[in-house]
This record gives C-alpha cells, sequence and structure tokens, in this order.
C-alpha cells in the first residue's frame, strides 16, 4: 500500500482514537492495566540490557582513550552523555518497539480476525478508542519511568564496569559522570520517550487495527508493525536531535 | 421491524449484494439460508452498520439507519444483539466479565443491578457455575451460549445469529436452535437467524430468506419450503438424500 494511504488512515484512526471515552472508570481500570503490561513486565529486559550498554559504553571509551593526553574523567562524562541523550531514549525505545510493539500488533490483530473488534462496534463502543487509547496513554505516563531508570541502571553499570576492569577509578568516573550536567539534557531525553512512548503504541494498534483475513496475517502485521515503528522512530530521533539540540 | 429496502453492496469491483429487499418481522425468528460465499454474512454486517451499503436503505422501525451519526447509531445499536461466527467473547475476560461488559460500559443501573442481569442471562442460558472461567476454558458449545447470554444482555430488541450452531454437535446445535427460538418468543424480538443447516431452518425458520449468488432467489415459511418449485432452492436444500426421502413423506 502507499505510504500516503497508510498515513491518511493512521491520523484518521488516531482521531477516533483520542475522544472521550464511553465509561471514564472503564478507561482507569484499563491504563492500569495496560500500565501494568506495557511497563512492569519490560522491567526486567530493560534492567540486563541498560545494564550490560552502560558497562560496554564505558570500557570501549576507556580502551579507545589511553593516549594519555586525555584526562580520565572523560570516560564517565561520555558514558553519561552517550547514555541519557541516546542510548536509553532511543535504543530502549527500539528495543520497546520489538517487545510491546509486536504484542500490541498481535493482540489487536487477533482481535481484529476474531471479530472482537466489530463486537464492540456492535454495542455501540468505540473500538479504537477503547483499545487503543489506554495503550497509548499508559505509555506515556510509564515509559518516562523505565527510561529513568534505564538510565540510572546503566550509569551505574559502566561505573561497575570501569572499576571493576581497573580501566578507570571510582572518583574519575563520578567526576566525568556529573561534570557540565545540564537539566536540558533530561529534557530532551524525556521528550524523545514521550514522542517514542506515542510511535510504539499507536503505530503497532494501527497494523493490528487494520489485519484482514486470519491468523497468517496477524503475525504478519506484528512483523511490519515492528519494521515501521523502528523505522519511525529512527527518523524521528533525527529529527527531534534538530529541533532540540542545535 | 427491520426494512432493507434495495440494498446493494461491492467490495472495489465485486459486487456482493444486489437488489436486496426483505422485511424481518418482529417477534419471529427470520432465516437467511445460502450457499457459502452467497452473500449472507455481508448482508447481516450491512444491516448492523459494520459495512457501509453501496446503495439502498436499512430501516429500524421506520428510521433509516445509515446515514445517522455515531452517537445516533448507537442508540439503536443498544438495542442489537449480534452472535458472531465464532462467538467473539473477549478472550482476556472471564465468562462473568463478558456478559457484564456491555452493562459496565453503558453503566446500566448499580453493580447490584447488573450483577442480578448476569446471573439472570447466564441462567437462561444453562451456564450458571461457569462464571469465573475464561473462554478458552470452556468449550465451543459453551462459548456460543456464553455469546448468547451476552448478545441479549442488554435486552435488545434486535438479535442477529451468524451460523449460531456451526461447529457444533446436532444435540448441541437443538440446544442452541431452541434457546434461540424461546428467547425470541419470550422478548418479542426481531431475530435474524443466517443456517445452511437444514435442520435449523425446519426447526426454528419462521420467515425465510434464501439468497443465491448475491441475490434474494425466494421467500417464504418452513412450508413452502417443502412444497417449492424453486429449482436453485431445491437443489440447495434437498442436496442429500436424507431431505429428499423427508420432502416425500411431506408432500404424502
Ligand atoms: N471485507 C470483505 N472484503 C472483500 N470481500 C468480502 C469481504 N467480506 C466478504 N467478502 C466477499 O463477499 C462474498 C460473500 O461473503 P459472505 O457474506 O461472508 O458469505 P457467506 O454467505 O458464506 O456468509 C464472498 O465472495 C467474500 O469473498
Ligand atoms: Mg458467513
Amino acid at each position: 500500500m502507499k505510504l500516503l494511504e497508510h498515513v491518511g488512515r493512521f491520523t484518521l484512526l488516531m482521531f477516533t482514537t483520542f475522544k472521550f471515552p464511553e465509561s471514564w472508570k472503564a478507561l482507569r481500570k484499563n491504563v492500569i492495566t495496560e500500565m501494568h503490561s506495557l511497563g512492569i513486565k519490560s522491567l526486567g529486559i530493560i534492567i540486563i540490557i541498560s545494564g550490560f550498554m552502560g558497562a560496554v559504553i564505558t570500557i570501549q571509551t576507556a580502551t579507545n582513550l589511553e593516549s594519555g593526553l586525555i584526562p580520565a574523567y572523560t570516560v564517565g562524562f561520555a558514558a553519561r552523555q552517550s547514555v541519557i541523550l541516546e542510548f536509553s531514549p532511543t535504543i530502549i525505545a527500539l528495543i520497546l518497539v520489538g517487545k510491546v510493539g509486536s504484542n500490541i500488533s498481535s493482540e489487536i490483530g487477533t482481535m481484529r480476525v476474531t471479530d472482537q473488534i466489530d463486537a464492540l462496534e456492535i454495542m455501540g463502543i468505540n473500538s479504537a478508542n477503547y483499545i487503543i487509547l489506554p495503550k497509548i496513554i499508559a505509555a506515556a505516563l510509564i515509559n518516562p519511568f523505565l527510561i529513568t531508570l534505564s538510565m540510572a541502571v546503566s550509569i551505574g553499570g559502566g561505573y561497575a564496569a570501569g572499576v571493576l576492569s581497573g580501566l578507570v577509578s571510582g572518583a574519575d568516573y563520578e567526576y566525568g559522570a556529573k561534570l557540565d550536567f545540564k537539566m536540558y539534557f533530561y529534557f530532551y531525553a524525556m521528550v524523545k520517550t514521550v514522542v517514542f512512548a506515542f510511535v510504539l503504541t499507536a503505530v503497532p494498534a494501527y497494523y493490528g487495527y487494520f489485519t484482514k483475513g486470519g491468523s497468517v496475517n496477524v503475525g504478519k502485521s506484528s512483523t511490519e508493525a515492528v519494521v515501521a515503528g523502528s523505522v519511525i522512530i529512527l527518523l524521528l530521533n533525527y529529527v527531534l536531535t534538530q529541533l532540540l539540540l542545535i | 421491524m427491520i426494512e432493507v429496502k434495495n440494498l446493494y453492496k461491492s467490495f472495489g469491483e465485486e459486487e456482493v449484494l444486489r437488489d436486496i429487499s426483505f422485511n424481518f418481522k418482529p417477534g419471529t425468528v427470520n432465516v437467511i439460508i445460502g450457499g457459502s460465499g452467497s452473500g449472507k454474512t455481508v448482508l447481516t454486517k450491512c444491516i448492523v452498520g459494520l459495512f457501509e451499503l453501496t446503495k439502498g436503505q436499512v430501516l429500524y422501525e421506520g428510521v433509516d439507519f445509515h446515514p445517522l451519526s455515531f452517537e445516533e447509531k448507537k442508540e439503536i445499536r443498544k438495542q442489537i444483539g449480534f452472535l458472531f461466527q465464532g462467538g467473539a467473547l473477549f478472550d482476556s475476560l472471564t465468562v462473568e466479565e463478558n456478559v457484564m461488559f456491555p452493562l459496565n460500559i453503558f453503566e446500566q443501573g448499580t453493580q447490584k443491578e447488573r450483577k442480578e442481569r448476569v446471573d439472570f442471562v447466564l441462567n437462561r442460558v444453562n451456564l450458571t457455575g461457569s462464571e469465573k472461567k475464561y473462554p478458552a476454558e470452556i468449550s465451543g458449545g459453551m462459548q456460543k451460549r456464553v455469546a448468547i447470554a451476552r448478545a441479549i444482555a442488554m435486552k435488545p430488541k434486535y438479535l442477529f445469529c451468524d451460523e449460531p450452531n456451526s461447529g457444533l454437535d446436532p444435540k448441541t446445535a437443538i440446544v442452541i436452535d431452541n434457546l434461540i427460538g424461546e428467547i425470541t418468543a419470550e422478548y418479542n424480538m426481531t431475530t435474524v437467524v443466517i443456517t445452511h443447516d437444514m435442520n435449523s431452518v425446519l426447526e426454528i425458520g419462521e420467515n425465510i430468506m434464501f439468497i443465491y449468488q448475491g441475490e434474494l432467489e425466494w421467500s417464504g415459511t418452513r412450508d413452502d419450503i417443502l412444497k417449492t418449485t424453486n429449482k436453485n432452492l431445491s437443489d440447495f436444500v434437498y442436496a442429500s438424500d436424507f431431505m429428499k426421502q423427508i420432502r416425500s413423506i411431506a408432500n404424502k
């Protein structure tokens, strides 16, 4: 299908999604359920990946700086900058598209092919609003916490790796990690986080919602959703960096 | 009463339904029969507005449904129960939560009244005791009954059933058929049943329409079926020797 058609259909779907709910009580309940399944259940993978990435970034930076001219605290500084600006908000978002996004797309796709979406519509319920809105809200609320946690774990992982490998002292790393820190970096990361939270729920929801046919197509939509979601996140990452950091 | 007037439906180039006009009567089990792919499901989805019409009208008690706004449609939809071919139960919810679902969303009465209504309809379809089970944990026949319970929870005026007994053994199929027949009479509903099971047609069908290649080929009562001279209808109904025997006995 042509790109413009996708954009048009996606936009219309979002207009239908962002409406007042039939029941506020049901929305609140669904947001809480989704925060659990999108957020809490991703904690494990985020902690593991963040810890190791922080460690690897530190070791690589340290081994590349062995000229002696550059101060040792640069390792902590570089680790902090790359973690806060790029690794946590962007790479974790890409990982979440793969995990949460494919989940959303196959869940909604299954609802489509088993007529559960039509069942909602027949009851007089706006199905997009009922199914998709809680997921978007939940991700927008919980992802800032997940990403902040990821930052802390990554920087901590870097500290541990630096000290354990003897490549950088704890004091140097800490000095570098605190050096010249601006709250704006964190703000920039949070803007990206919320934008990506929207992408990694809304795009897979779109693919799931318009699944046609049977279970084979549920799998197909889910793959397409992950590919499209990842590409859109990378594109937006570029755009947001241009807008916010230059 | 639901009136369908000169309804046409195409998907792109493919014309699936042509010039269908039919009245679905209240307090009656109206039956749609026809071969696989003849357009029965598409017709019901057009009637309830899941598909837009290419041409024509659908009137609920004289009100033209399709031009209405979402909010106006909602008022009519709340009076529609729909039993999907596969049940379409929400698989993340228990039996009880499924039936409670429309009542909760539209905040009907107090929590206690909702619970009473759920117990009542589950009892009506003989499912007391399975409230806490998930759809995946119960049999196909039970899923159909939960779906019926959910469809009638809001006391609908109109009930649509798409092949309610496909995939069920003959005994369970008769239980479901009778249930649909009984609740139609009890609540004076306008019921529309799609089937290609001749047993059901002869058991509960009162006002029957036969769709052949997207057109209304024949309509009448079950007695009319036994005497029909329509070639396509005979071919459809009397495909089996068993049905041919029934006809010869009936016509003696
Ligand atoms: N969403 C759709 N898009 C395109 N064609 C469809 C769609 N739904 C049904 N059709 C076509 O309409 C015809 C009638 O289908 P259907 O009403 O499901 O038959 P049945 O009488 O077995 O219920 C079939 O040829 C089918 O391919
Ligand atoms: Mg069908």
